[in-house]
């Protein structure tokens, strides 16, 4: 399903990242981080809105030829950023919604562990084999 | 289509489609009115309500009025909607009925048979009146009108159907009413037809659409259906209902791609999957691309081209509607959705045809967009077109290295080949851009050209892109592009210009903390460094990838090689270094000193062992790991000594260094931590407080402009310190991994040293770290040699031995053999020697180092204590007995130097309520041999003891009795106490005490008794000296032989020179005494010696050999139990013979019943007021204080005697002092006096009328 998941701190560092191991993970850091450049750009566009009705969803960020990059961020800007396979035409944008959603969660579960600080690095068993799931469902 | 298309070909631009109305009839007629008609149709909009729940949408109406032909009407089963005449009017002027009967009414039967054929039902006939064809015409029924006729011959039930219009060519309020209804009815006709009609026609449309499932459907056919619709939206400008149509279109056929891709092929869809041919971009500059609208009609048009046509008609339409940048947004999606679906439909597209499409495509939006916005929206819209700028970008990328334009040497024939058959793709370029300067076709076919002009063009757009990016804040899709630019630099072997670019984007990446793409950019970085012959960058660049843990291990193995094989070669200038940040080489973990305190003294060696972690892949030889120190003396001296050092320093001498957690975005990474320390300034002069605070150490680090920080992968700059102080550690070899180093220096001077700065070399390179952090500094101190001496007890007891404790700090003086101290001995202590005297020696942190033995010499003036030898920073600890003699020997000098003492102590005594010791001090001089300077030593002794003596009479013997009070903590044996006289060898002191030792334990006391005995007349004062033995009663046998304990004092008058005695006598007739009663107080005083030395004084009076003294007595009961009744003193006059006796009587009363001691007959003198005494005195001071002169006059009188009596004088003095002068009175010595009813008691039985016993006492 998605080709590449990433959390990234407040501060555009990354707390995770990964990509299915048969495409070049360069190529999806590359593509994540110059995502942020719309990231930052739907974010102040956002500002303005009132913080409760805010949509988290940012919607489709950046495509390209080969792929669709999706964004959400959450409350304290944590951003999750999603890659997804252009030619996975069948994925909509409400199951995308979803496992983002999903995402969230697994990232909440993270953040109330207590022995996990935050701002570090996500290492997390239980999340890296919730994104695993999002990655190798096949549609 | 066929025929009927040939006079309305719809080969026309679709804004001057306009729905067809037919005109019969009269065409002069319309032809006059046409132009009005045509003005006032379009003038007023009208509402259309839409089937289908669609919103009722406001309309101006158009119209295109041809003249009726019956070939005009559509053939059954034609669905062709714009050449479809929606409304027919039949146009008349007739007003006479013979005309109408004759050629008109055929007329429009003729005219409505040809409708009612074609099932026409939308038509109209206008009747126009004219008022000067009606006065001509004369013969006008006007009971029927023509219009009435028309409307009984035709409009059978829609007489509506008829319309009159007067005077269409009149300026009149008729006309204009007629008009208005006739414009009304026009319109609402029209909108009735389209109605029905389009409604037909989407019916129609909906059932083909449903039909798509059927083998025989043809996407194209239904196309041109739904396009008729959008064709005829437009055409009514209803552009958003058109535009609707058109994505209906595109998702349709989206939608058949998406199941082509998961197997549900539709027939009709292979003939789009042929392969591509051509590849000549999006056409947007005319509105309906006939050519793309045939191939697809002809159902020979690849996907290509159907998309092409489809976008170029949605581009047309959003243009119309006034959203260029929808247009750019959806063409970006657009083309990264046809690359997708020919990679769907598997249709063979020749290598870079796509990108020649996709890149005149991007183009061609763009300077579609461009050319009906103006600069200033662009600038503002820059975010929807800069997708397709970098989408542009990179296509001509991908297409030049694809046809080798990218590489050094240029196309090869193969190249040339394909960018031949590219070229040939493209066709010949289209009329409409043929003659632009800049169109895309041109553009692309200059860049696939030459090398050159490649270069030109794809410069340009980078550049374009990146300055896009960058001016709408997209930095990082800047730096990406400029990344790709730095590429093709480095391809065209250009380093210097793709080196800005790749440290723009490694900043950026290093600011984010994204690890693969720094390391990634660092690897070109290298590259392009070493191209560049960067030496200083490249190394430091190698350095950060050897130490980079996503390097494979052989890349990093290759990076470290390069640094080593760097630093091997011989350099042509021998003192060039290369200064490299430490931190990618190497890092600190931990540092531990040894003593772990962190201070040494004076050329003790200390040791610092460090924990480095090499970065590095391989093992380093390394020639030198060195430390700067930076040496500060220290102002406060104190701070110097190993004491306060110590004391203060209580760390374990371990100093964690923070690890640096590897990619960590920049607001971490580049604010250090808050060095907060404690201030204290203190007055220079008396080393008080001054002020007090906190204050940050690194705040120039922490306020300094974050801009400077960004130099991470250039040199840092590092100066290297050169300093006198430098610890170092030579030929390491740095394991991968943790290493140990051990640095080991010698103290020399004296301050704190803070390791500053640490320099690995490895050759000419130099891994430089500038700043220990945090903060590790040792300090040196230097110490005087000292000696201390102090007690091993509290406080030290005189009179026995007492160990003292000599403490020897060497501090930097060596101590040699032969060194002694020299004690010059005080005069009243010794310093006991014993033949066992151990030294014990201590290292610096109090570790025992040896056990030697002391010689202690000792001669009458001078102890020496010869030291042994210890080196500097050692103790020396030993301990030796002295001996404070508790008095002097007994020599006469002597005594009288104790003499003096003892009342000066007896007054200390007295001032401090009796507990305390008496102390004497004792001065010792040491001369030390690390000094020329004696050392002073005072120690001092308390003297155990506090001794008291009494005289004891009873008559005429004497006693004396000695106290000693033991004050000390320590249990005493007395022993051999003695009592001596030395000056009279008559008078004789017969002990009375026991022989046996005394044990006197802590805070008690022992008296000791002797009576003194004469022969002679005794002298008038008494010189004792009391001396006992003493020891401490726990140890057993003393080493040396004690001095005894000696006390000397006067007693004087102690010879008894008149008894007293009283006795109380019941009253005649009774037995006892009662209480009540008066009882007669007998008192006899008789003087027991004839003239004595101590009578000699001014109340001895002489007559005729006859001597008499006066004295007073008085009678005082200070208890309260008698009543002294009438004069209680008086004046006697004794004669001073043996045995004279006086005897007064007095009367008393007893207050009480029982056993009462008798009242005290108190004697004085009584010495006349001519005495040399009363002169001296001061009148006013007798007034005054009488009593306390009196006292006074009697401590003068008794100083050398420790007897004293006081008190008792008052009231006789009170009594007498009236006037001056006056007589004085002196108390007699206790020892003159004798009491004999001395506790002598009288039995005085209780009254037997109790009531009458009201005696009040004051």
């Amino acid at each position: 399903m998605a080709v590449c998941v990433a959390v990234i701190a407040k501060e555009n560092y990354p707390l995770y990242i990964r990509s299915i191991p048969t495409e070049n993970e360069l190529k999806f850091h590359y593509m994540v981080h110059t995502s942020l450049d719309v990231v930052d750009e739907k974010i102040s566009a956002m500002g303005k809105a009132l913080v409760d009705q805010r949509e988290l969803y940012l919607g489709l960020l950046y495509p390209t030829e080969d792929y669709k990059v999706y964004g959400y961020v959450t409350n304290s800007k944590v951003k999750f950023v999603m890659v997804v396979d252009s030619s996975n035409t069948a994925l909509r944008d409400n199951e995308i919604r979803s496992m983002f959603r999903k995402l969230h969660n697994s990232y909440t579960d993270v953040m109330c562990n207590p022995f996990y600080n935050p701002g570090d690095r996500i290492q997390s068993r239980a999340f890296d084999s919730m994104v695993t799931s999002m990655m190798i469902q096949v549609c | 289509m066929d025929a009927p298309e040939e006079p309305l070909p719809p080969v026309i631009y679709t804004m001057e489609n306009k729905p067809i109305v037919t005109c019969a009839g009269d065409q002069n007629l319309f032809t006059s009115i046409y132009p009005t008609l045509s003005q006032q149709l379009p003038r007023e909009p009208m509402e259309w309500r839409r089937s289908y729940g669609r919103a009722p949408k406001m309309i101006h109406l158009e119209s295109n009025f041809v003249q009726f032909k019956e070939e005009l009407l559509p053939k059954e089963g034609n669905k062709a909607l714009l050449t479809f005449p929606f409304l027919h009017i039949y146009w008349t002027e007739c007003c006479d009925t013979e005309v109408y009967k004759a050629t008109v009414k055929d007329d429009l039967t003729k005219w409505q048979n040809v409708l009612k054929a074609h099932s026409s039902v939308d038509w109209l006939i206008v009747v126009v009146e004219n008022d000067a064809k009606k006065k001509n015409k004369t013969n006008i029924l006007p009971r029927t009108s023509i219009v009435d006729k028309i409307r009984n011959d035709f409009c059978n039930k829609q007489s509506d159907r008829c319309v009159v219009l007067s005077d269409p060519l009149k300026d009149s309020s008729r006309t204009q009413e007629s008009w208005n209804a006739f414009l009304t009815k026009l319109r609402t006709s029209l909108l009735m037809s389209f109605t029905k009609n389009l409604g037909r026609f989407e019916d129609d449309m909906r059932t083909l659409r449903e039909k798509r499932t059927e083998p025989g459907w043809s996407f194209c056919d239904y196309f041109m259906v739904q396009e008729e619709l959008a064709f005829v939206f437009e055409m009514l400008q209803q552009f958003e209902d058109a535009l609707v149509q058109y994505d209906e279109l595109d998702a349709l056929f989206s939608q058949y791609v998406v199941n082509f891709g998961a197997g549900d092929g539709a027939n009709w869809l292979t003939f789009f999957c042929q392969p591509v041919k051509s590849w000549d971009g999006l056409v947007l500059r005319k509105p309906i691309d006939m050519e793309k609208r045939e191939l697809i009609q002809k159902q020979e048009a690849t996907v290509l081209d159907l998309r092409s046509y489809l976008f170029s008609r949605q581009c047309t339409l959003l243009l119309f509607l006034q959203r260029p940048w929808e247009v750019a947004q959806r063409a970006l999606e657009l083309l990264h959705s046809c690359v997708q679906e020919l990679k769907l439909l598997e249709v063979s597209v020749p290598p870079g045809a796509l990108d020649c499409w996709v890149f005149l495509s991007c183009l061609e939006v763009l300077q579609r967009i461009e050319g009906c916005c103006d600069r200033a929206q662009i600038d503002s819209n820059i975010a929807h077109t800069v997708g397709l700028w970098s989408y542009a970008t990179e296509k001509l990328k991908s297409l030049g290295y694809l046809c080798g334009l990218v590489s050094e040497k240029g196309p090869n024939s193969e190249d040339l080949n394909r960018i031949v058959d590219l070229l040939a793709g493209l066709g010949a370029e289209r009329p409409e851009t043929a003659n632009t300067a800049q169109s895309p076709y041109k553009k692309l076919k200059e860049a696939l050209s030459s090398v050159e002009a490649f270069e030109k063009h794809y410069l340009d757009l980078s550049h374009a892109a990146i300055e896009m990016h960058t001016s709408i804040g997209r930095t990082r899709s800047a730096r990406l592009v400029g990344k790709d630019l730095a590429e093709f630099y480095m391809r065209k072997k250009s380093p210097q210009k793709a080196e800005i670019y790749l440290q723009g984007a490694l900043k950026n990446y290093l600011a984010e903390g994204w690890a693969l793409p720094i390391t990634h950019t660092r690897k070109q970085l290298a590259e392009c460094q070493k191209h560049l012959g960067q030496t200083e960058n490249y190394l430091q660049t190698s350095s950060l990838l050897a130490s980079d843990h996503h390097v494979t291990e052989e890349e990093r193995k290759h990076f470290c090689q390069e640094i080593l094989s760097f630093a091997s070669r011989q350099t042509d200038s021998p003192g060039h270094k290369i200064v490299l940040p430490l931190h990618c080489f190497a890092q600190l973990r931990d540092l531990h000193f040894t003593p772990s305190n962190a201070v040494v003294h004076v050329g003790g060696v200390l040791s610092v062992d460090i924990t480095m972690c090499s970065q590095m892949p391989v093992p380093v030889h390394v020639e030198q790991i060195a430390i700067n120190v930076h040496f500060s003396i220290e102002k406060n001296n104190y701070r110097k000594t190993a004491e306060w050092l110590t004391k203060h320093k209580t760390s374990n001498g371990i100093i964690n260094f923070p690890t640096e957690t590897s990619p960590c975005p920049a607001s971490q990474n580049n604010l250090p931590a808050l060095e907060l320390y404690e201030m204290f300034e203190r007055s220079p002069s008396d080393n008080s407080l001054n002020t007090t605070g906190i204050i940050c150490k690194n705040a120039h680090m922490l306020l300094r402009r974050q801009e400077s920080c960004a130099s991470l992968e250039t040199p840092s700059g590092v100066a290297l310190e050169g300093g006198a102080h430098v610890l170092k550690c030579n030929d390491v070899t740095l394991e991968p991994g943790a290493n140990r180093l051990m640095f080991r220096t010698q103290a020399k001077e004296p301050g704190t040293y803070t390791l500053r700065q640490l320099c690995v070399s490895v050759g000419p390179v130099r891994f430089v770290l500038p700043h220990l952090y945090p903060l590790v500094q040792y300090d040196v101190y230097s110490q005087e040699p000292q000696l201390r001496v102090e007690p091993l007890a509290d406080s030290l007891l005189a009179g026995i031995p007492q160990k003292v404790k000599f403490t020897v700090t060497t501090g930097h003086y060596t101590v040699k053999n032969g060194d002694s101290l020299q004690l010059s001995n005080a005069e009243a202590m010794l310093i006991l020697c014993h033949a066992e005297n151990r030294a014990v020696i201590y290292s610096n942190t109090r570790e025992k180092a040896s056990d030697v033995l002391l010689r202690v010499q000792s001669s009458d003036k001078v102890t020496s204590i010869s030291l042994p030898a210890a080196p500097a920073y050692h103790m020396i600890e030993f301990e030796l007995e002295v001996l404070s003699l508790p008095s002097a020997p007994v020599t006469g000098g002597e005594s009288s130097m104790l003499g003096m003492t003892e009342p000066h102590r007896k007054h200390k005594d007295t001032q401090k309520a009796g507990h305390c010791m008496a102390t004497t001090d004792h001065k010792v001089s040491i001369d030390c041999p690390w000094s020329i300077y004696s050392t002073v030593i005072a120690l001092t002794f308390s003297l155990p003891f506090r001794t008291t003596h009494s005289l004891l009479s009873a008559g005429t013997r004497k006693y004396i009795q000695v106290c000693v009070q033991n004050l000390s903590e320590l249990d005493f044996q007395l022993s051999d106490g003695n009592l001596v006289d030395p000056g009279s060898a008559d008078l004789q002191l017969v002990p009375l005490n026991a022989k046996s030792p005394q044990h006197t334990h802590s805070k008690q006391s022992v008296f000791f008794v002797w009576e003194l005995k004469w022969a002679r007349e005794p002298p008038p004062s008494l010189h004792c000296q009391f001396s006992v033995g003493f020891a401490p009663a726990s140890e057993g046998q003393l080493s040396i032989p004690l001095k005894p304990y000696t006390y000397e004092f006067q007693v004087e008058n102690f010879f008894t020179l008149y008894n007293v005695r009283a006795e109380i006598l019941p009253p005649s007739g009774t037995e006892h005494c009662r209480t009540g009663s008066l009882c007669s107080l007998e008192v006899s005083i008789t003087r027991l010696s004839g003239l004595l030395e101590v009578d000699k004084d001014e109340a001895l009076s002489e007559s005729d050999e006859y001597f008499s003294t006066k004295l007073m007595y008085e009678v005082v009961d200070n208890s309260s139990n008698w009543a002294v009744c009438g004069k209680s003193s008086g004046v006697i006059s004794m004669p001073v013979v043996a045995q004279a006796t006086h005897r007064v009587h007095m009367e008393v009363m007893p207050l009480f019943a029982g056993y009462l001691p008798l009242p005290d007959v108190r004697l004085f003198k009584y010495l006349p007021h001519h005495s040399a005494h009363s002169s001296q005195l001061d009148a006013d001071s007798w007034i005054e204080n009488d009593s306390l002169s009196v006292d006074k006059h009697v401590d003068d009188q008794l100083d050398s005697s420790s007897i004293k009596s006081r008190g008792s004088v008052h009231s006789a003095s009170s009594s007498e002092h009236k006037g001056l002068p006056m007589p004085r009175l002196q108390a007699l010595p206790p020892g003159q006096v004798f009491n004999s009813s001395m506790g002598v008691q009288v039995l005085v039985i209780p009254s037997k009328d109790d009531h009458v016993l009201e005696v009040s006492v004051t």
